[in-house]
């Protein structure tokens, strides 16, 4: 084991990605736990999906993939916002329409460039020796940020997505946080995807929420569980896919699945000893 | 005067759901706004509390009262079953309106969180479950919340809705306590008309458009407020 450990951490494009990995598990957990309880999971699953489009589009054109796609993820989760909000299309349809033409223009633009599927393949299901040396300090810098507006906005991110109403009556500006929620969100959704890939990137957001909120029931031990949960899986799942030469993005998953599972089942049992 | 209604209207499309309401409210009144299902209550009060865009008309208020400062207890529906947090969390999320940009709680408002959850008897809840409440105790705890967001003005939309006999009756009691002894205006929602006319000093009962605005004895005496009675 410690061999193994050992070995890891002498490639350097793997400690890039436990750095950012790392950075990024945090920022969707957190984020994550606001997301599930407001009822947007599924803006994270769209909002990958715009993301994949929006990078196959740089690389076709040669561009740096993180100073495009982030600007139209942002853009997109304004979009997706205000849409939930009010409109004739509902939120979920919009959101399903949304991803599907993001994931199709995509596609079309990989096959038109460069007409290899490998390409499409390591998008879609990430890549761990994607992150550049410049991506690292975008994907640092950035998270830090994430996590800076999370702390300090704290409280009132719990009240607007406790009780949206009562935060609005007492002059709380509930859709400034709302955007807040979606922008912080959007950029973790970028930096994240090129590891875990846009289909596996949303199970960084909701898997390790659903998970704390099994055992915890109070906001800030469910935030923070979320946070801890969501590291440790990171690590668990980056470690066995390259012990057991499997895929970095889907090992990932499959450990927070097994996490949920445990979760759900100690939740079971307490609720029955209570 | 704490709160001055001239002239609300509200559509939703192009329903009118609240038509040329206008009417003053004074400091320390208790006021109930009644009418049928359907008759723009709930609208009417989300106008004073600027929730709902007003079509025109304006609603204003006293020096008392900062627009901020406003206590709301909302119908119960609208918070999630399965959401994971404190009675303490939810209770010192009311005192949020006066950090100002300060992001973070001050030892006045844990200590003023705490006063009004020892007032309202549910200091003992404190690091339970909020959704693991009874609805009695989780109203209790709204109210905690309401009171740490104002000390002058508490509006309640239906409070005692799904409660059960006793428990409304005692909800009704501490309310009636806030109002006599801390001078809180009471503006409520209620489709309870009995209870209505026991504890409002002023009845508001509005259709779309306002049918009375008075003293509760005088209503009792109408033409509207006898049917209404009888209905109930």
């Amino acid at each position: 084991m410690l061999q193994v450990l050992h070995d890891l951490f002498s490639y350097t494009f793997i400690v890039r990605a436990l750095i950012v990995g790392t950075l990024v598990s945090l920022c969707a957990a957190l984020l994550g736990v606001s997301l599930v309880l407001k009822r947007y999971s599924m803006i994270g699953d769209g909002l990958s999906h715009v993301g994949f489009g929006a990078l196959a589009v740089a690389m076709a054109f040669n561009w740096a993939p993180l100073p495009v796609a982030i600007p139209v993820v942002v853009a997109a989760a304004f979009f997706l916002l205000r849409l939930s909000g009010n409109s004739k299309i509902k939120g979920d349809s919009a959101i399903a329409l949304i991803a599907s033409s993001s994931l199709a223009i995509g596609v079309t633009v990989i096959s038109l460039s460069s007409g290899q599927n490998m390409d499409v393949y390591s998008y879609m299901f990430g890549s761990i020796l994607a992150m550049t040396e410049s991506d690292v300090y975008i994907s640092i810098a950035l998270s830090t940020v994430v996590l800076v507006l999370f702390i300090v906005f704290y409280n009132r991110i719990f009240a607007v997505t406790f009780d949206e109403n009562f935060a609005k009556a007492t002059g709380i500006r509930a859709n400034l946080y709302n955007m807040l929620i979606a922008l912080l969100t959007a950029v973790t959704i970028v930096i994240g995807m090129r590891i875990m890939g846009t289909m596996l990137i949303s199970s960084l957001i909701i898997f390790p929420a659903l998970s704390a909120m099994r055992i915890f029931r109070q906001f800030r031990c469910v935030v923070i569980a979320s946070a801890v949960i969501s590291i440790l899986c990171f690590f668990i799942g980056l470690v066995a896919s390259y012990a057991l030469a499997t895929p970095t993005g889907a090992s990932i998953v499959i450990v927070n699945l097994i996490m949920f599972l445990l979760c759900f089942a100690a939740g079971a049992v307490r609720k029955k000893a209570a | 005067m704490i709160v001055s209604c001239r002239d609300v209207t509200v559509a939703y499309d192009s329903k009118t759901a609240v038509d040329h309401v206008s009417f003053d409210i004074d400091q320390g009144q208790y006021v109930c706004i009644v009418g049928e299902n359907g008759s723009g209550k709930s609208t009417l009060l989300k106008s004073i509390l600027g929730l709902v865009p007003l079509k025109c008309g304006s609603v204003s208020f006293g020096p008392q009262v900062h627009r901020k400062r406003l206590g709301y207890l909302p119908q119960q529906t609208t918070i999630r079953k399965d959401f994971p947090a404190s009675v303490f969390e939810v209770v010192l999320s009311g005192c949020l309106n006066r950090c100002g940009a300060r992001p973070f709680y001050s030892k006045a408002d844990k200590t003023l969180a705490a006063q009004h959850m020892e007032r309202l008897g549910i200091s003992d809840f404190k690091k339970r479950s909020f959704i693991a409440l009874s609805g009695g105790q989780q109203q209790r705890v709204l109210l905690a919340r309401a009171l740490c967001a104002t000390d002058r003005l508490l509006l309640l939309d239906e409070p005692v809705t799904g409660l059960d006999p006793l428990v409304t009756e005692e909800l009704y009691r501490l309310i009636e306590q806030l109002n006599r002894e801390l001078g809180v205006t009471v503006i409520m929602v209620s489709h309870d008309i009995s209870q209505a006319v026991r504890y409002a000093d002023k009845i508001l009962h509005i259709n779309q458009s306002l049918l009375f605005w008075g003293d509760t004895a005088e209503y009792v005496n109408t033409e509207i407020g006898k049917r209404f009675l009888k209905c109930s």
